[in-house]
């Protein structure tokens, strides 16, 4: 049994950033046929990663590279937690103390962008947080357990019982893979909006350890999809692999089509769906155990 | 890998008419399409590897243009794009214009013309990406000899 856990985690260590790069790349390449354009080479993440580690770091304090170091650990940790079958809230404080370290290395800056990339990238985590929390809520409701582990081996695929909690995901999905609203901080779009935000002062091989965290929490987040359709029969999970790329398509597509979405709508509209959405389903889950 | 796979520009308009500029922002279009190279175009300094220019320098700029090169760390290139950063073109012989962007910084690719071409301007950054590569190589093999001694 920690024979398998620690085989998982360290497939998890080794995958995950292929998976994530290539992830990337695609994203970058759909995205460039969308606008009618050839787009970047499929590998072009990984030369990205490459180059930062080759560049010379300038480093603004030294505080700062160790914040970054933090995030960077607790994003990897809280894949290794989710992936080893672990518990879901537990994964879930360790991703928010990760980027509890994010923002603290951005502040450390001392940057007209940074302080402003920080004070949106902290409106983005209360927008995206409760819905995470909540799914992790209706995942124990339907299953009895927060273990990922405990959730995977069900009967029926979660998602059968938390359609609601499935969308509100989606959702804040495309908040979470930094695609939309374009001005946050850390979106790929605000090379120019805000010059790239809380990222503005970092260079080479430390701002290359926030990319391949984010490629850590992105499959991470395609994870937490696959557990939606995951059950314990074998099929579940090439299905939960297909569903998880339609969603990624999904985003990119969402991306592309409200390009100019803003920070604010962001914050007006996410709390509404998680309580539409979440909120509701959880409420009938509630409900029909109690007339059981 | 190579550093001149993932080539990101940064792009700064010094005194320039707007021409080069626009020609600049054509090269990033669909019909042109400079990031089927890798290219991004930053507006940060701290993520450039090359620095693009247009228009002359004048007393304004210049001090703007030097900082903006120091933020950009090594390796790095410098392409000055259009007739006027090349050596202040029209502008030359103006009282404020103090002449092409080599004044202020090392330049080393020219782009020459008024507004320069796109396909000028791909054919600039893709000489500069060659060079980021050398630059690169220059930097290790100024280190080793240091590591050896030590």
């Amino acid at each position: 049994m920690v024979w398998q856990k620690t085989l998982q985690v360290i497939l998890f260590l080794v995958l995950a950033p292929f998976a994530g790069g290539l992830l990337s790349g695609l994203d970058r390449k759909v995205t460039a046929r969308f606008q009618g354009r050839q787009g970047p080479p499929l590998l072009q993440p990984f030369y990205d990663l490459a180059k930062l580690f080759r560049k010379q770091s300038l480093v603004v304090n030294k505080l700062q590279t160790f914040l970054v170091g933090g995030y960077f650990v607790f994003s990897v940790f809280t894949g290794c937690l989710f992936f080893a079958g672990g518990d879901l809230l537990l994964a879930f404080f360790a991703m928010t103390l990760g980027e509890v370290f994010f923002i603290m290395a951005a502040c450390s800056a001392n940057s007209p962008f940074s302080a402003m990339g920080t004070q949106r990238e902290l409106l983005q985590i209360m927008c995206s947080e409760p819905m995470l929390l909540l799914a992790a809520i209706g995942f124990y409701k339907v299953t009895g357990s927060f273990m990922v582990d405990e959730i995977v081996g069900t009967r029926v695929s979660p998602v059968a019982y938390l359609p609601g909690m499935f969308l509100g995901f989606l959702f804040i999905l495309t908040i979470k893979l930094r695609k939309s609203p374009f001005d946050l901080s850390t979106s790929h779009h605000a090379h120019q909006e805000m010059v790239k935000g809380t990222t503005t002062d970092l260079t080479g091989n430390v701002y290359a350890l926030i990319e391949l965290a984010e490629w850590y929490e992105e499959v991470l987040l395609m994870g937490y999809i696959a557990l939606f359709v995951i059950n314990r029969e074998w099929w579940s999970i090439p299905l939960a692999v297909l569903v998880c790329l339609l969603c990624y398509f999904f985003e990119i597509l969402v991306d592309n089509v409200f390009p100019r979405v803003k920070w604010d709508k962001m914050f007006r509209s996410a709390w509404l769906v998680t309580l539409v959405f979440g909120g509701v389903n959880l409420l009938v889950l509630l409900c029909v155990r109690l007339i059981h | 890998m190579k550093m001149s796979q993932s080539p990101w520009l940064l792009h700064y308009d010094g005194s320039s008419c707007n021409g080069c500029d626009i020609e600049v922002l054509a090269t990033t279009t669909p019909v042109y399409n400079l990031e089927r190279f890798g290219v991004i175009n930053t507006g940060n300094p701290k993520h450039a590897d090359i620095f693009l220019i247009t228009g002359g320098i004048n007393s304004q700029n210049a001090p703007v243009v030097k900082q903006i090169y120091d933020q950009i760390p090594d390796p790095k290139v410098v392409v000055a794009v259009g007739i006027c950063a090349c050596d202040g073109g029209i502008f030359k012989e103006c009282y404020n214009i103090l002449g092409g962007v080599d004044k202020v910084i090392p330049v080393d690719i020219y782009v020459p013309g008024c507004a320069a071409r796109p396909e000028a301007i791909i054919d600039g950054v893709q000489k500069a990406v060659v060079l980021l590569d050398k630059k690169r190589q220059q930097m290790d093999a100024a280190v080793r000899p240091a590591a050896g001694r030590a």
